[in-house]
């Protein structure tokens, strides 16, 4: 593997994360997250779509009529959604039902459309399909740690195995019932954030305002 | 597209086609279409290849659903569930039908074996509806305890298809559930809630000979007339209660379940 290809596989990962530096694909991040479970079958499903949009986009990106790229790139993603929705129902019944529309929701996912039209229109079919996968990771990994903090937090188990016995089951764990609701995950993402700009400090962004000191008002 | 005809045998037609600008109104449609179709086949084959599929893990719900109503009988004595076919018209059981064999659904869909519902009695917004029902009878030391009756009608934005459990004396339900419907997640979705699920059971459906049974408006408090026949109504789910409400109000009505349940209460009574 050359250069290239690595480069457009790792750099989405932390460097270029689609989460926590671009903050795209924010909402099913929040809503698949409350166990392992459902956040691990939803990154399977988005490194599917992401991989296989981009080696289609950037195979017919010669070709690809300027006017209404954005329709076609739309048509094959939703195209993609959809199979991918269709796979779950058959082999993955009960998670897909836990997933509900938000695998359908996929199409509407920023960062697919982002790397369409920002990486696979520019790019061969190998390096794309690299971009696609390393994108589908780095909002993996995210989500997969957001789902096991939710998950263990809020009712002790991992993947529906208990870690921490709960008080209601005898044990001595109090689950956290905030953790099962969608504020959580983004509490986690915001904390996840702030870990890797401290890390990574050339990710923080400027100020682009600063707060002016409040002034008193004069004697009335 | 005349051209398009001629793209592989011919090289000549191929390679001008691919020498136009991308932006030409021949390759835009040329492409676009292409595209479409092929997103098309993909989508329709995957959607005929995985139905069976499909089909089978939603069969596989059911007899979860009608444990479900089964759950509050009482676990002494072992329940026998029996399955049987009803003749909606009169009410009566038909022996010659083997109730494993039978497609209620498919058979609705069948104008020999379903009939018109009239329009003023279509609350349930049905169309057709099978002649016959397969219904499940639970009985412990040889007495019928519960009946289960599927049943189903137009919710918001699909089809509700569940159970719904009437106890012994057939004027109370046991409980209700829906195996399949498509509604909104959150708001018409909230039919599977188990809490909601369980505020059926108990309800009364007659008030003398009206029947009362439904999805009521906003929550029901203990001290309310109402509380004794309906359940809290469905924030932003209207559309899916008045469904629930309709599809019971069908079901139990002369065109529904009702001959048959008349023929219940008289043999049991």
């Amino acid at each position: 593997m050359d250069n290239g290809m690595t480069k457009a596989l790792v750099t989405p990962l932390v460097g270029n994360n689609p989460i926590t530096l671009q903050v795209l694909g924010i909402c099913s991040a929040l809503a698949v997250t409350k166990t392992l479970a459902t956040a691990l079958v939803m990154s399977a499903a988005v490194i599917a779509v992401l991989t296989l949009a981009n080696a289609s986009i950037s195979l017919i990106r010669n070709h690809m009529p300027r006017n209404v790229r954005l329709i076609i790139q739309i048509t094959i993603i939703s195209s993609l959604v959809i199979v991918v929705d269709q796979v779950l129902k058959a082999y993955a019944y009960g998670i897909s039902k836990q997933l509900s529309v938000f695998v359908g929701l996929i199409v509407t996912n920023c960062i697919i459309l982002g790397r369409a039209e920002s990486f696979a229109m520019k790019n061969g079919v190998g390096l794309s399909i690299m971009d696609g996968i390393g994108n589908g990771l780095g909002y993996s990994w995210i989500l997969i740690t957001v789902g096991i903090i939710r998950e263990l937090l809020g009712t002790g188990k991992v993947l529906g195995e208990v870690v921490l016995p709960t008080a209601a089951e005898g044990g001595w764990f109090e689950p956290l019932g905030l953790m099962l609701l969608p504020p959580s995950a983004f509490f986690i993402i915001g904390l996840l954030i702030w870990v890797i700009r401290t890390w990574r400090p050339a990710q923080a962004e400027a100020a682009e305002f600063r707060a002016r000191p409040v002034e008193r008002a004069g004697a009335e | 597209m005349a051209d398009n005809g001629c793209k592989k045998s011919n090289g000549s037609w191929w390679a001008r086609f691919r020498a136009l600008p991308n932006d030409s109104p021949a390759k835009t449609v040329a492409i676009t279409l292409a595209v479409a179709l092929a997103g098309s086949a993909l989508v329709a084959g995957s959607t005929v290849l995985l139905r069976p599929l499909q089909q089978a893990n939603k069969e596989a719900e059911r007899p979860a659903h009608i444990a479900e109503i089964l759950r509050q009988l009482p676990e002494a004595a072992e329940i026998q569930l029996e399955a049987r076919v009803v003749d909606l018209e009169t009410g009566a059981y038909v022996p010659s039908m083997d109730p494993d064999q039978y497609d209620q659904r498919l058979a609705a869909k069948d104008p020999d074996r379903s009939v018109e519902i009239p329009e003023d009695q279509d609350i349930a917004g049905l169309g057709r509806r099978a002649r016959f029902a397969t219904i499940f009878l639970a009985q412990q030391a040889g007495e019928t305890h519960l009946v289960i009756l599927p049943v189903h009608g137009r919710g918001f934005s699909s089809t509700l298809y569940g159970y719904l459990g009437l106890s012994g004396n057939l004027d109370t339900v046991a409980g209700l559930t829906f195996y399949e419907h498509s509604e909104t997640p959150g708001l018409g979705g909230l039919i599977d809630a188990p809490d909601w699920k369980s505020q059926w059971r108990g309800k009364k459906i007659w008030d003398g000979s009206v029947l009362m049974l439904g999805v009521g408006t906003g929550r029901m408090e203990p001290g309310m007339p109402e509380a004794k026949y309906q359940v809290d109504g469905l924030t932003g789910a209207t559309w899916t209660g008045q469904g629930v409400t309709n599809l019971l109000h069908y079901w139990l009505g002369d065109h529904g379940y009702g001959p048959y349940l008349e023929k219940l209460k008289r043999r049991g009574g």
